[in-house]
């Protein structure tokens, strides 16, 4: 059952690595990403080693992903709701 | 006894001209270096309508692929030979991946009397349950030793390349990004305020449990480093920077780093063997036991915990 569990896992990692590097939306690849942190770090605990679980969790899915956001935020590769939409408005009107 | 020398007689010393130039009164370039304001460079606008003119006939004419044969058939190259260049990588790879002895194989070179010795002496060495961690912090102290300097090195690098000064970020206070969030988001404060706690307080029990159970300091450190992250990202910085500002930053920090290279310099100054005098290995199993392991986990967790938190700050508002 476990063995099982572990190919589905491992095949959902290398799904996710591929779509990183296809997804156009900066954003999705992002949350794509994290996911695979996620993964990664329930694998560990099947592979017995709980402490890099731990690790993988909050660095890769946590720390990793929210600099990453912030960097897209800070080029404005992503914004906020409001924004946008004031923003797109012209860009609209003028094509 | 040394006589007191005149003022006149001091300012001709070398002491006293390096002394005025470390606290800056005198520049050294100011008089002896021609210096010139740099002039910014513009461009007629003639110019740049000829230029953008001449680069769309470029673009329009050399790179269009419909007429430059040439093009399109490196760009088909191009294509052919980085889709055989990922497979030949691949292919190279998992041949060697065939190879490697099986996982758990007892014939494995990786079975040798290094690993044996952790296991069978490591407990009576260290005095820690958690293999893992006596040997990272207590064998390989010196080891970790580097890899926390490397961390207090990479947040210098950060601080050197996105640091902004402090008079800035109030100026910039409604321009900075913080004013284009959602200020008081609700639904973040709430699950903030249930979950920051619990996070404090499984990072802290992983550090302190670092030689018991599975994780340790960086892992528990990385975990609190979450946890000042996400109550940074709900409630904004200066309700964090009540309990957590530049200061203590610093002084924990510094201080982390400090006692753990006293603590690795005295265990080999010791011959890693004699550190029973100083820190007691204690009862096995115990939370005060593991001898050196302990405090190294603390300092490493706090070291971790702060990177974190100064990478977060430093990218959020270019300072702490």
């Amino acid at each position: 059952m476990t063995e099982i569990l572990n190919y589905i896992l491992l095949g959902f990692l290398v799904v996710c690595a591929v779509s990183v590097s296809f997804s156009k939306n900066l954003l999705n690849s992002i949350l794509i990403f994290m996911s695979y942190s996620l993964v990664m770090s329930v694998i560990w605990i099947l592979l017995k080693s709980p402490d890099l679980a731990i690790t993988e969790a909050a660095v890769g899915a946590g720390i990793t992903s929210v600099l990453f956001f912030i960097t897209l935020k800070k080029i404005h590769a992503i914004q906020s709701g409001k924004r946008e939409e004031e923003e797109d408005e012209p860009e609209k009107r003028a094509e | 006894m040394s006589r007191r020398r005149e003022q006149s007689e001091y300012e001709k010393t070398f002491a006293f001209r390096f002394f005025r130039w470390l606290s800056g009164e005198k520049d050294a370039y100011i008089g002896n270096m021609e210096m010139r304001p740099q002039k910014e460079y513009e461009e007629k606008e003639e110019t740049v309508a000829e230029r953008m003119r001449e680069k769309g006939k470029f673009s329009a004419e050399v790179y269009d692929k419909k007429y430059n044969r040439e093009l399109r058939f490196f760009d088909r190259l191009y294509r052919a030979f980085s889709i055989i260049f990922c497979i030949a990588i691949v292919a190279v790879l998992i041949f060697t991946v065939s190879f490697l002895p099986e996982v758990g194989n007892e014939a494995n070179p990786d079975n040798n009397i290094v690993s044996e010795t952790y296991i069978s002496r490591g407990i009576y060495d260290t005095g820690t349950v958690n293999i893992v961690t006596g040997m990272i912090l207590a064998y390989r102290a010196f080891d970790t030793f580097g890899e926390t300097n490397v961390l207090f090195v990479a947040t210098c690098c950060v601080m050197i390349l996105l640091m902004v000064d402090e008079d800035k970020i109030r100026e910039n206070k409604e321009s900075n990004d913080r004013g284009f969030e959602p200020k008081n988001d609700v639904i973040l404060q709430k699950v903030a305020h249930v979950l920051a706690p619990v996070i404090f307080l499984f990072g802290i029990y992983i550090i302190l449990n670092g030689h018991l159970s599975p994780g340790g300091g960086f892992s528990g450190g990385a975990m609190i480093g979450a946890g000042l992250t996400l109550y940074v990202a709900a409630f904004g910085f200066e309700k964090t920077e009540r309990f957590f500002n530049e200061r203590v930053y610093r002084i924990v920090k510094v201080t982390a780093l400090m006692l753990y290279g006293c603590i690795v310099l005295y265990y080999f100054y010791t011959g890693a063997n004699g550190l029973a005098n100083l820190i007691p290995l204690g009862e096995a199993g115990r939370i005060l036991s593991g001898g050196i392991t302990l405090p190294i986990n603390i300092f490493v967790g706090s070291e971790v915990a702060c990177t974190i938190y100064a990478f977060y700050a430093l990218f959020r508002r270019g300072g702490l």
